[in-house]
Order: structure tokens, then C-alpha cells, then sequence
């Protein structure tokens, strides 16, 4: 028997137990990365995922277009002057949300409104142009927003994203 | 799973579960402590690298059926997707598909294991047989999974051992008729062997339960074949064995690792990277190499009915194998004349494999014939007879005294162990075809060779400038997109070079709002769009025959490479028969047709190309393309360039391979030294 011999080295003999068992626990912890990695978004949907152009020029006053942007629905508002001053008029300090109208639009493109058509609630579409704030109005739970697209009634707690956006030129955007 | 337990938890909450599910004090008296003969050597750890394996393919399974497409159309296109495109997908992939040539390579050394030592003698008939179900099971999954991709090997695969059934008399063509779902292997086809392939992995599972409990209630079969008497003969099963299986998988894991990082398409059959095509067949139809003795008796046999059954009954056999073999000394270590008969068995296992990847002519038809007649002898009259006249060697009373008689046969061992792994290696004799009339490529020196290759970037960017000039105009690269062009381990462009080649392409896109199709400029996102509209159209501008998508013409391409090439390429990691065989096509054509030499009309002289005769014109002459950065413009320069160019296209993630393959061996080279010494220290107390 060589018990003794190796009870003569017990530190050495945790030290190679210790050592194995955080190989073996490093080891697994990185295997187990691209198991997990592999549920993220593939290249090929990143890829399509890159920006996007509109032409605003078919757009008339007072009509709005639905486009896709990454699978989400982008609302694209061209506002009469009515829906704009309304939207301004209000009393930020009294929204659930508080936000300027101002800074939910690009300065000299008033008129345009580009929100994700997304309900912050839980995910329904809302309907453009319904509801009591000339706005938005999602029939899931019944969300009221305005024409700036902020959450004014209803369960939603926030007001509809703003998606990433730059004007190319007076009747293009870039989305994204 | 011996008799009522007398775990006894500490903790009041599993002491709670325990006295009402007592799953805890099953796990404990089956893999805790469980008495392991303590003469086990390391053929008994194939069972714990099988039950690994098994995970391992349910897990990888599991998460490509999450990536893949089970249509016909789309199929081939998606498992592209998956190794190109999806985070790790190319690793997952190569894990899986490496996979089942490891799971059956370990499950041929565990039954020649029970074989050697008589595991499937009294008491442990039951089994031995459910081992023989795991492993049918395991046959109709691997060749399952092997359809799902839908290329070419699958596609006739399908259909050949599809077809094996209509030798059924009276109603063999209706039977067909019902596995296929439809009038030939189609669609149908495919999404039943999807799911079943996703299926029967878990009756694997089932029956491997069973399996385990079987065991545990038999006990451990041991090399000496004698039951465990007293304590002494045994050792509790963790931390004892479970140390050793730990040890044993993580060698294991070494070759594993070796075929999934820089081996992955070795034992894989080139034409599988050719899509699906119902109008032309492989000239040879080979299966994966764990199936090549099966089917080598098939093929052995002149007549349908009989080839069919002749195969079958070559595994069913297994199951009678108890009743055939009635010695009563179990194991070959001390039958003096079944060990040698034994690995005369082996022998012709392994001549059987690779007379299956020959073609069936001439002499192989009569070696396959004769080696059919001693598989059978072998179960049907040795066995028998043996168990009748032979006189065995006295076999140790009890385990502890056949361990301090015991002398050194490590060495046996060892030499046993790399003949096993020769099996494996002759399966890539699948690439050993017949002679088809064409001299064998030169090899080339590749920058992308060797364990830490990579792609010359200078190559890759002349060679998409070649594919762009001339290739382009017949050639399309469906499976690569522009967006590629400017990723890790690719000619290096940036993002605005990317975007800038992608807007020269015209990619037609639509319908839109007023449902028209229109063109736009391409994007980076777009795929390299090819040069016809559709295939008909691409037949009709080239004579008839469509040319072929050049993403994956590197790993379509191959030829064979022959003993002892193949045991060399395995070590070298040379996997360069595709490039070398596309490069040399480029550079085969010659004018003159050689004295004796006809070719039909319309076709041209290549020395490469099989057969010599080949649609494609010369494609390439001295100058046709400017290089800016001072190459020679030579047409064997541009078939490198383009060569390395389609090599990239085919297996974009080559770099990160063979980056992360060799960090996980430094790994696992670590790990498995740390296994061994821990192993030894637990073992100390116990010799
Ligand atoms: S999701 Fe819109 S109100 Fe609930």
C-alpha cells in the first residue's frame, strides 16, 4: 500500500485536484460559448440589417407611410400644421413621458415625424390617425398617443421610439 | 440500480425528495458507489466516450436543426448558411458531422471489445442485444443525417438504400414507394427523414438507459471474465472509474478535436458538396465508411433479394452471437485459438471496409466474396466449433489474483489501439475511385496549408479580380455574399471598398409597390448575383451543360489519393486535393490532341480534367488580366490567384478554424496530462 506516501504530500496532491478541476471548469465554461453565441443574429441578418433609404416626395400633407426597417414597422408622418402646434402646445411637465416636441423631430423638417410604429406596452401596432390626440391609438390596450407620438392615455409607459434617422436631402431620409 | 438503497441525504430538502422520488440514491448506487472491477483497462472506457458522444450529437443536433431547412430546395443552401453565416456555425457543424464518424468509431472498438472478452456470455445476453438495437438504431440515424444535407452523396444515398427494400418480393416497389412519400426520393422524403433523424437520437437515449441498467444489474464484464468475488476485486465507481472514463474522453477529445479543426471534410465524400441533382448520379456511389463493410457484402452477392438480406443478417447475426459462441471461459485471454480467430475477424472487418470503397469490378468482386463467406464463417462455424475443441488456458480464481499475476500488456494494447484507428483512416479510401482516364494533379504549395495557414491576401484580391474578368461571365458564386469580401480572414477590403464593388453590380430586386421587378445597385448584404437568369438559360448560352456554381468547386473537386497517401495527408493535415485539382484543371489544356486520344465534338482537350474531354473552353491566356501590384500575368499565377480566391469562397472561416483548433489543442493537451496524473493519484491507494 502507499498510502503513507501520498498522505506525505497532501498539498501537492490538492494543488494537481485544484488545478484539474479549474481546467476542466475553464475548459467548460468557454465550450459552452458558442453554444450560446450561435442564438445571436447571424451575418446574414446583421447585414440586412443596414440602413435604409425613403423618398418623402409621394408623402402628402396630412398622409403617413409604413415602411420596414429590421422587421419593425417605421411610421412616417408628414404632419399639418394643426398636428404640429397641437403637439407643441401641450405641457411637457404633464406628460408621463415628458419630451418636447422639438426634440422628437429634426429642426427644419417639422412636418416630419418618423417614429418605430412599435407600442411601448407590449409590442402591438398602433393605428395612425386615431385616437383623442390626432395621433396614435393602439387597439391591443387601448394607448393614446399624439401627434408627436407621445403616450398620453392608456397603459403605455413611454412614448414611441424615435428609430436612428438623418435627412440626405430635403426629400430623402436615411433610416438607420 | 442494485437492490434498495441505503443513501441517506444530510440535507432535509433532498431528504424530502429522496423519501418521494428516490432519484438521488439511484444516481448514488449506480455511478457513485457502484463496484467497477478494478482490472478494467482502457477498452472499457469506450462506453463513457459513447454516452459523451451521444450528448455531444443531441446537443449539436439540436442546435443545427435550430439553423437548417428541411425543403429541397432549400436544404443544401441553408447548411451553407449555417457554416458560413451563423455565429460558430461552421465549429457546430464540424462538431456534429465529425461527430457520428467518431461515434461510430467508438462503438466498433466497444463491440470488438465485448467481442474480445465475451461480454455478451451468460448473464449478459440481454445486454449484448440491446447493444446490437442501439446500434441498428445508430446506423438508420447516421444515414438519415447524412440525407439532410442534399447533396449529391445524400440525394443517391437516399435512393440507393432507399431501393435496397424493393428487393422485397410482391410488394417491394409499393414499400419504396411508402418510404419515399412520393414517386422518388423528394421533398417528402426529406422532411420524414428530418424527423425522424431528430427522433430517433432520443430512442437512442431510451435504449442506452436500458442498456446502462443491464449492465448494472449483470455487473461489469473485466478482461479476465471472471465475476468479482470478494471486496478486493472491486473499487467504487467514482472516484475510481469516473476519473479514468474523465481521462480516457479527454484523450479521446484530442482526436475528435483533430477532424473537427483540421480535418473536418477527411472522411466526408467530396461530391456531397455538389447540390442535390436528380438527373445525373455520382459516377461511384459510396456510403460513409462506417457502413463500407455492409455494404462491401451487399455488393458481394449476385442477386437483389439475396444481397439485401445478406446484409441484414451480417448484424443481425450479433444478436445470436450468446447462443453461437458456448464456451464457458469468457474471455480471449485465455482461449489461446479464438484470440487468434478473432483478430482474423478483425482483418477481414477492415478488408471488407475497404474492399466497399473499391469499385465492384474484377478482383475486388472475388476478394469481396470471399471475405463475405468468412464474416459469416466466423459467427456460423469457428465460433461454434471452437467453444467445442478448444482447450482454454486456467483462468485466475478471483480478479485480485489475476491482477498480481498480472505482466505487461500495455504494449498489445497500444498497437491494438492504432490498428483501431487505421480502421478509421482506410474510410477515407472513399476517395479511391476507378481510374478515369486522367493524370493526377501536381501538388501545390498553398498559403492557406498546414495548422496555422492563412490566406495570402494579395492572392485572394488577384483572384476575385480573375473571377470578376473572366470566370464571372459563365460562373456564379451563389453562397457569398459582398459583405464577405470585407470580413476577418478574407482579401481584406474595407467597408467602403466593399460597398463601392458591391454598387458596380446590377441586382434585380422587387416587386415593388406597383409590382414590378426592377434593378438597383447591389449592396454589401446582396449576394454575388450569377450570370444567367436561371439554369435553363445558363444551359442554353453554354452548349447544354449548366456551368457549375463556383463557391464550392474547391470541395466538389477532388481525386484520390490512394494508399499510403491517405495515412500521410491524415498527419499533415493535407487536405489540398480540391485546389490542386481546380489549378491544374485551369492549366491542363492543351491544343493538339495526343495520338489515340478522341474527343467528342464540341469538347477540348484537358490532361486533368476526367476523361480528358471538357466543355469549358481555355478559359485563361497570358496577359488577359492586368495585375496592379506587379504579379506575373501568366495563366499559372492566375489559376493560383483564382484557385486561392474559390478556396476562400468555399470555406470562409478557414482561418478562424484553424485559429481556435489550435488553442483548444494546447488545451486539451494540458487538460489531458492534468487528467492523467490525477488519475494516477487516485489510483495510488488501490494497486
Ligand atoms: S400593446 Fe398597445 S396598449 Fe397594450
Amino acid at each position: 500500500m502507499t498510502t503513507a506516501s501520498s498522505a506525505d504530500h497532501p498539498t501537492r496532491r490538492d494543488f494537481l485536484f485544484v488545478a484539474t478541476g479549474a481546467a476542466a471548469a475553464v475548459g467548460g465554461a468557454a465550450a459552452l460559448w458558442p453554444f450560446i453565441s450561435q442564438m445571436n443574429p447571424d451575418a446574414s441578418t446583421i447585414a440586412a440589417g443596414a440602413p435604409i433609404e425613403v423618398d418623402l416626395s409621394p408623402v402628402a400633407e396630412g398622409q403617413d407611410i409604413k415602411v420596414f426597417w429590421r422587421g419593425k414597422p417605421i411610421y412616417i408622418s408628414h404632419r399639418t400644421k394643426k398636428q404640429i402646434d397641437e403637439a407643441r402646445a401641450v405641457n411637457v411637465a404633464s406628460l408621463p413621458d415628458p419630451q418636447t416636441d422639438e426634440a422628437r423631430v429634426k429642426s427644419g423638417h417639422e412636418q416630419w415625424l418618423v417614429v418605430i410604429g412599435i407600442c411601448t406596452h407590449l409590442g402591438c401596432i398602433p393605428i395612425a390617425h386615431e385616437g383623442n390626440y390626432d395621433g396614435f391609438f393602439c387597439p391591443c390596450h387601448g394607448s393614446q398617443y399624439d401627434s408627436s407620438g407621445r403616450i398620453r392615455q392608456g397603459p403605455a409607459p413611454a412614448n414611441l421610439a424615435v428609430p436612428p434617422y438623418q435627412f440626405v436631402s430635403d426629400t430623402k431620409i436615411q433610416i438607420g | 440500480m442494485s437492490g434498495p438503497s441505503d443513501y441517506q441525504p444530510s440535507n432535509p430538502a433532498l431528504q424530502w425528495i429522496e423519501r418521494r422520488l428516490p432519484i438521488l440514491g439511484l444516481m448514488h448506487s449506480s455511478f457513485v458507489v457502484y463496484p467497477t472491477p478494478r482490472n478494467l483497462n482502457y477498452w472499457w472506457t469506450f462506453g463513457a466516450i459513447l454516452s459523451f458522444m451521444l450528448g455531444m450529437q443531441i446537443l449539436t443536433g439540436v442546435i443545427l436543426a435550430m439553423h437548417y431547412t428541411p425543403h429541397a430546395d432549400l436544404a443544401f443552401k441553408s447548411v451553407e448558411l449555417i457554416v458560413r453565416d451563423v455565429n460558430y456555425g461552421w465549429l457546430l457543424r464540424n462538431m456534429h458531422a465529425c461527430g457520428a464518424s467518431m461515434f461510430f468509431f467508438a462503438v466498433y472498438v466497444h463491440m470488438l471489445r465485448g467481442l474480445y472478452y465475451g461480454s455478451y456470455k451468460e448473464p449478459r445476453e440481454v445486454l449484448w442485444i440491446l447493444g446490437v438495437i442501439i446500434y441498428l438504431l445508430m446506423m438508420a440515424t447516421g444515414f438519415m443525417g447524412y440525407v439532410l444535407p442534399w447533396g449529391q452523396m445524400s440525394f443517391w444515398g437516399a435512393t440507393v438504400i432507399t431501393n435496397l427494400f424493393s428487393a422485397i418480393p410482391y410488394v417491394g416497389e409499393s414499400i419504396v414507394t411508402l418510404l419515399w412519400g412520393g414517386y422518388s426520393v423528394g421533398n417528402p422524403t426529406l422532411n420524414r427523414f428530418f424527423s425522424l433523424h431528430y427522433l430517433l437520437p432520443f430512442l437512442i437515449a431510451g435504449v442506452v438507459v436500458l442498456h446502462v441498467w443491464a449492465l448494472h444489474v449483470a455487473g461489469q464484464n473485466n478482461p479476465d471474465g471472471v465475476e468479482p468475488k470478494t471486496e478486493k476485486d472491486t473499487v467504487p465507481f467514482t472516484p475510481h472509474a469516473t476519473i479514468k472514463d474523465m481521462f480516457g474522453v479527454s484523450c479521446f477529445l484530442l482526436l475528435y478535436a483533430w477532424f473537427i479543426f483540421y480535418m473536418p471534410n477527411y472522411l466526408g465524400d467530396a461530391d456531397n458538396y455538389i447540390p442535390a441533382n436528380p438527373g445525373v448520379t455520382p459516377p461511384h456511389i459510396v456510403p460513409e465508411w462506417y457502413y463500407l463493410p455492409f455494404y462491401a457484402i451487399l455488393r458481394s452477392i449476385p442477386n437483389k433479394l439475396a444481397g439485401v438480406i445478406a446484409m441484414f443478417s451480417a448484424i443481425i447475426i450479433l444478436c445470436f452471437l450468446p447462443w453461437l459462441d458456448s464456451a464457458r471461459t469468457r474471455s480471449s485471454k485465455y482461449r489461446p485459438l479464438a484470440k487468434q480467430f478473432f483478430w482474423i475477424f478483425v482483418a477481414v472487418c477492415i478488408l471488407l471496409g475497404y474492399l466497399g470503397a473499391q469499385p465492384p469490378e474484377g478482383i475486388y468482386v472475388v476478394a469481396g466474396r470471399v471475405l463475405t463467406v468468412c464474416y459469416f464463417a466466423y459467427f456460423l462455424i469457428v465460433l461454434p466449433l471452437l467453444s467445442r475443441i478448444e482447450t482454454p488456458r486456467p483462468v485466475p480464481n478471483s480478479i485480485s489474483e489475476a491482477i498480481l499475476a498480472k505482466g505487461s500488456k500495455a504494449v498489445a494494447s497500444v498497437a491494438v489501439a492504432l490498428v483501431a484507428a487505421g480502421a478509421l483512416f482506410l474510410g477515407s479510401l472513399g476517395d479511391a475511385r476507378a481510374s478515369e482516364g486522367s493524370d493526377k494533379p501536381p501538388g501545390n504549395k498553398w498559403s492557406f496549408s498546414g495548422p496555422f495557414g492563412k490566406f495570402d491576401r494579395g492572392a485572394l484580391q488577384r483572384g476575385l479580380k480573375v473571377y470578376k474578368e473572366v470566370c464571372a461571365n459563365c460562373h456564379g458564386l451563389s453562397y457569398v455574399a459582398f459583405r464577405n469580401l470585407g470580413e476577418p480572414g478574407g482579401p481584406g477590403y474595407s467597408v467602403a471598398q466593399v460597398a463601392a464593388f458591391a454598387s458596380d453590380y446590377k441586382i434585380k430586386d422587387g416587386p415593388n409597390d406597383a409590382g414590378d421587378m426592377f434593378e438597383r445597385p447591389g449592396r454589401a448584404a446582396d449576394y454575388f448575383p450569377s450570370p444567367f437568369p436561371n439554369e435553363q438559360a445558363a444551359r442554353a448560352a453554354n452548349g447544354g451543360a449548366a456551368p457549375p456554381d463556383l463557391s464550392l468547386i474547391t470541395k466538389a473537386r477532388s481525386y484520390g489519393r490512394g494508399f499510403p497517401w491517405f495515412i500521410f495527408d491524415f498527419f499533415t493535415q493535407y487536405q489540398e486535393q480540391g485546389p490542386d485539382y481546380v489549378a491544374a484543371v485551369l492549366q491542363g489544356f492543351e491544343e493538339k490532341v495526343p495520338e489515340g486520344v478522341t474527343i467528342p465534338e464540341g469538347s477540348y482537350f484537358n490532361r486533368y480534367f476526367p476523361g480528358h474531354a471538357i466543355k469549358m473552353p481555355k478559359p485563361l491566356s497570358d496577359g488577359q488580366v492586368t495585375y496592379d501590384d506587379g504579379s506575373p500575368t501568366t495563366v499559372a499565377q492566375y489559376s493560383k490567384d483564382v484557385t486561392t480566391f474559390l478556396m476562400w469562397t468555399a470555406e470562409p472561416h478557414m482561418e478562424a478554424r484553424k485559429r481556435l483548433g489550435f488553442q483548444v489543442f494546447v488545451f486539451l493537451i494540458i487538460f489531458a496530462l492534468l487528467m492523467y496524473f490525477t488519475k494516477k493519484k487516485v489510483w495510488a491507494d488501490s494497486h
